[in-house]
């Protein structure tokens, strides 16, 4: 009589197993299906392994974006400012670099340093003084793009020290350029700190309920300016990682990373771990929103096309983040 | 005192008659059949105890809960089918005012008078100097002399009180209008957080309301208040009615007994010498807040020690403040020899350290986050104790989360479940799995049997007693009387922001605490009390 419940819980159990399983590598076999997709439409100039690696190198910086995005959501706060970042780092490396003939190492690290001090300065008005950190660092990128355009005359600085473009696409590694290592070091890095570390419980604690933190010693205010600290640093780090592929200092297109990476935060919450943010997921979800972007362009669908899938993608996961998990909360209330 | 419109050769119906209210939660019976009624222009009291069935009944009038079949409503004579749909009370000519006033703080007290009117669907152009006059007149007719532009957080506690009231009075005098019956608008506790002064301003607007024809039902656990204001009262025991009063004619010993539900041993109040208990663990001195006036408290060594009074006393601040999780005034701690820590210096972090534990009363938003894993909540404040050789040993976090789920009977035990996936008393047994795990010097208690099912409760109970029997001090706030008669060896009763009786041993059951709840209150008034001079 005892065992009849135990059976039908065991059983229901792994029912819900399999549902569980199936939702971590959906996002993975939904990018095998377009890989597929596009496959069969262009056997030759898709499914070529330097397509690819072109593909993983070239959105490394996303990645990387997205990476930096989570760390601050996990902590229960939004980093809009992480696209201005990338674009004031990779133009600090090229105005120091290049018009002020600093050494590159030191270019990279004042690079990383500015990234970090626009992680304080967000810090300061959300943690201090309470300010919303969507609308702080709304701010803090379009105070950023001015400085940007002041620091670089609005122009490209083209001639960044040839070292910092050989150690990001020179040399390659199975055929695929070191940037993606960047990227694929730095996630598990991440998934380190995420999952073996007090630290990561820490984050998400402090994320999904502030008050539970605090009185169980936790000190919040340290953990989320930490998260931003890191957050700006990592979009610095984007930054250098993005100077490295073009060789040159962009004052404009650091912006378009934005959405996607944001695409990709929320879509990789919804993978390997659903319903947290995950540094796995996140570098999934980059991969298969470049995938579906480089086969449409190769198809010949013009530009608008990729702005709308990045914007679909983004409502879509979050859409999907909610269906799925109705019954849970999610990280961003 | 009682002001009627109506002829007094015809008398006029009751503007709220109830008969055989009745609601049952489970299995357990909330109100057994309540029956009371309300008369034009008059002033009625609603009395009980915690649980007495006054919330219940307040609900089911406001619609949110369904009454049993067979009750009757009438209001103004008409009979109203039951139950009633949330709303639907404002077609009645029927308003509350809740303890939370419900009013929004960022907006004007223009917006805020006129929310409903303003808000309403089908409305055209909204002419703002004509609202801005009928606030204006409405504010005058009852003599509230606030401007319509200010905003809410800019008013005093008793301002947004007053125009809470006059609110709700407008809403009823507009259904009035309409109908041309006297409306009611009930106060639901209004007055615990105000102080002496604003106390006597929000009587003359009630007095001011019912001079106007319609009648208020004043639900309070004061009786002086209920005794200065109301004409008649009512009182709930345990769901039923236990009797109804003029409040002219009543003593104040009358309505004690009758909300108590036996007589008073009114003998001088048993001020106890406390048994030397084995030797002093904590103790907290001159700890004070906004709400606590300075408090000294000394806890033994394996004692559980109780903190009760009624809403708005203070004792539910005690447990946040001697773990440095609010703000103090003032008050130092010591534990065992160790030395006197200044609590405005405490941390939540600097109290863990301590050995101190503290169990908040609100479950999801301060104890425990329901989307994360029962495992990661358990062991939440001893991560650093699983982080070996630069690895977090999720393993063994797991296996010891699966014995600490069998010790505390947690069903079903599985660590890796979201705690939301756990019924409310089983999360309950989790969180205080975490703090009794860390074998505490002292646990601090909120209300720990909240929402708890009475199984689970005694299992809590039966772990408190054995951890106390191996040398933890508790200090266990709460407002339920059963549960503190149940388990400690000390109860001390607050008023006013003070300690004014201790309950000891063989003194201490249900009964004597609640009885002490009651009559300390006119004991604290003769002191001087936190919030002004006594009336």
């Amino acid at each position: 009589m005892t065992d009849t419940p135990v059976t039908t819980a065991s059983a229901a159990g792994s029912g819900a197993n399999l549902t569980r399983l199936f939702e971590r590598v959906a996002l993975i076999l939904v990018w095998l299906l377009l890989i597929g997709g596009f496959g069969a439409a262009m056997p030759t100039s898709f499914l070529n392994w330097g397509n690819f690696a072109i593909l993983f190198a070239s959105y490394a910086p996303a990645a990387l974006l997205a990476l930096a995005i989570i760390v601050p959501l996990t902590a229960g706060d939004y980093d809009l400012s992480v696209g201005a970042t990338l674009t004031l780092s990779s133009c600090v490396i090229g105005v120091l670099n290049v018009w002020q003939g600093l050494p590159i190492g030191l270019a990279i690290a004042l690079a990383l340093c500015a990234g970090a001090a626009v992680g304080l300065v967000n810090a300061f008005f959300i943690i201090y003084v309470r300010i919303p950190s969507l609308v702080v660092t709304l701010g803090t990128t379009s105070l950023i793009t001015g400085l940007v355009q002041w620091m670089t005359n609005s122009s490209t600085i083209g001639g960044i020290d040839n070292s910092l473009v050989m150690a990001v696409v020179g040399g390659r590694f199975l055929g695929v350029p070191y940037a993606f290592y960047y990227a694929i070091a730095a996630a598990i890095l991440m998934s380190y700190v995420f999952d073996f570390t007090p630290l990561g419980r820490r984050l998400l604690f402090v994320g999904r309920g502030r008050e539970v933190a605090r009185l169980n010693g936790i000190a919040v205010d340290r953990v989320r300016l930490g998260a931003l600290v890191t957050s700006g640093v990592l979009a610095a780090a984007a930054g250098v990682l993005y100077a490295g592929v073009l060789g040159s200092a962009d004052p404009y297109s650091g912006l378009n990373f934005l959405l996607p990476a944001f695409a990709a935060a929320f879509l990789g919450a919804t993978t390997i771990l659903p319903g947290r943010f995950n540094p796995w997921g996140a570098i999934v979800a980059v991969y298969f929103l470049a995938t579906g972007i480089t086969g449409l362009t190769m198809l010949g669908i013009p530009l608008w096309v990729t702005n709308v899938f990045n914007g679909g993608a983004l409502i879509l996961a979050v859409t999907i983040s909610q269906l799925t998990r109705g019954r849970e909360a999610s990280d961003i209330g | 005192m009682t002001t009627h419109e109506t002829p007094a050769a015809q008398p006029a119906p009751p503007v709220l008659r109830l008969d055989g209210i009745a609601k049952t939660f489970g299995g357990a019976r909330a109100l057994k059949g309540v029956s009371f009624e309300v008369a034009p222009g008059e002033v009625h009291g609603l009395l009980g105890k915690n649980g007495s069935g006054k919330s219940t009944l307040v609900k089911i009038l406001a619609g949110f809960h369904a009454p049993d079949p067979g009750g009757v409503m009438e209001f103004n004579g008409e009979p109203v089918s039951l139950p009633l749909r949330p709303g639907d009370f404002r077609r009645l000519g029927m308003s509350f005012v809740h303890q939370n006033l419900g009013l929004i703080p960022s907006l004007t007290v223009l917006e805020n008078l006129r929310l409903s009117d303003l808000t309403a669907i089908g409305r055209g152009v909204i002419n703002w100097s004509a609202e801005w006059r009928a606030a204006r007149d409405a504010l005058a007719r009852f003599d509230v002399p606030l401007d319509p532009e200010e905003r809410i957080d800019r008013l005093s506690a008793v301002d947004r009180a007053l125009l809470a009231i006059v609110r709700a009075f407008e809403e009823v005098r507009v259904a009035r209008e309409a109908t041309g019956r006297p409306g009611l608008v009930l106060l639901d506790e209004p007055t615990p957080f105000l102080p002496r002064e604003g106390v006597e301003k929000l009587f003359t607007l009630v007095r001011s309301i019912a001079a106007h024809g319609s009648s208020v039902v004043f639900i309070s656990h004061d009786i002086d208040e209920v005794m200065t204001i109301t004409d008649r009262a009512t009182v709930l025991r345990d769901g039923d009615v236990a009797g109804s009063l003029v409040t002219r004619e009543a003593t104040h010993e009358q309505m004690v007994e009758m909300i108590v539900g036996r007589k008073l041993a009114r003998a001088a109040p048993v001020r106890a010498v406390h048994a030397a208990h084995a030797r002093p663990r904590v103790r907290l001195d001159g700890v004070a807040s906004r709400t606590l006036r300075p408090t000294s408290l000394t806890v033994g060594e394996g004692e559980i020690v109780g903190l009760t009074g009624l809403i708005g006393s203070g004792y539910e601040e005690l447990p946040y403040l001697a773990f440095g999780a609010r703000r103090v005034t003032g008050g130092t701690l010591a534990l065992d020899d160790g030395p006197a820590t200044a609590l405005a210096d405490l941390t939540p972090r600097r109290a863990i350290d301590l050995d101190l534990a503290l169990l908040p009363g609100d479950r999801q938003g301060a104890s425990g986050v329901d989307s994360l894993p029962i495992v990661d909540n358990m062991f939440l404040p001893d991560l650093g104790r699983f982080f070996t050789g630069g690895l977090l040993r999720n393993g063994r976090m797991k296996r010891e989360a699966r014995q600490l789920g069998e010790a505390f009977e947690v069903r079903p035990n599985d660590p890796l479940l979201k705690l939301s996936a756990l019924s409310g008393g089983n999360a309950q047994k989790v969180l205080i799995a975490r703090w009794m795990n860390r074998r505490p010097r002292l646990l601090l208690l909120d209300e720990p049997t909240q929402g708890v099912d009475v199984g689970t409760r005694q299992h809590i109970f039966a772990a408190l007693r054995q951890a106390a029997a191996g040398g933890m001090s508790v200090i266990c706030a709460s407002s339920d009387a059963e549960q503190l008669a149940d388990i400690c060896d000390r109860v001390l009763i607050f008023a006013r922001g003070a300690v004014c009786e201790e309950l000891v041993g063989e003194q201490i059951s249900k009964e004597s605490i609640a009885e002490a709840c009651y009559a300390s209150l006119d004991r604290a008034a003769a002191s001087s009390p936190v919030n002004g001079t006594p009336s």
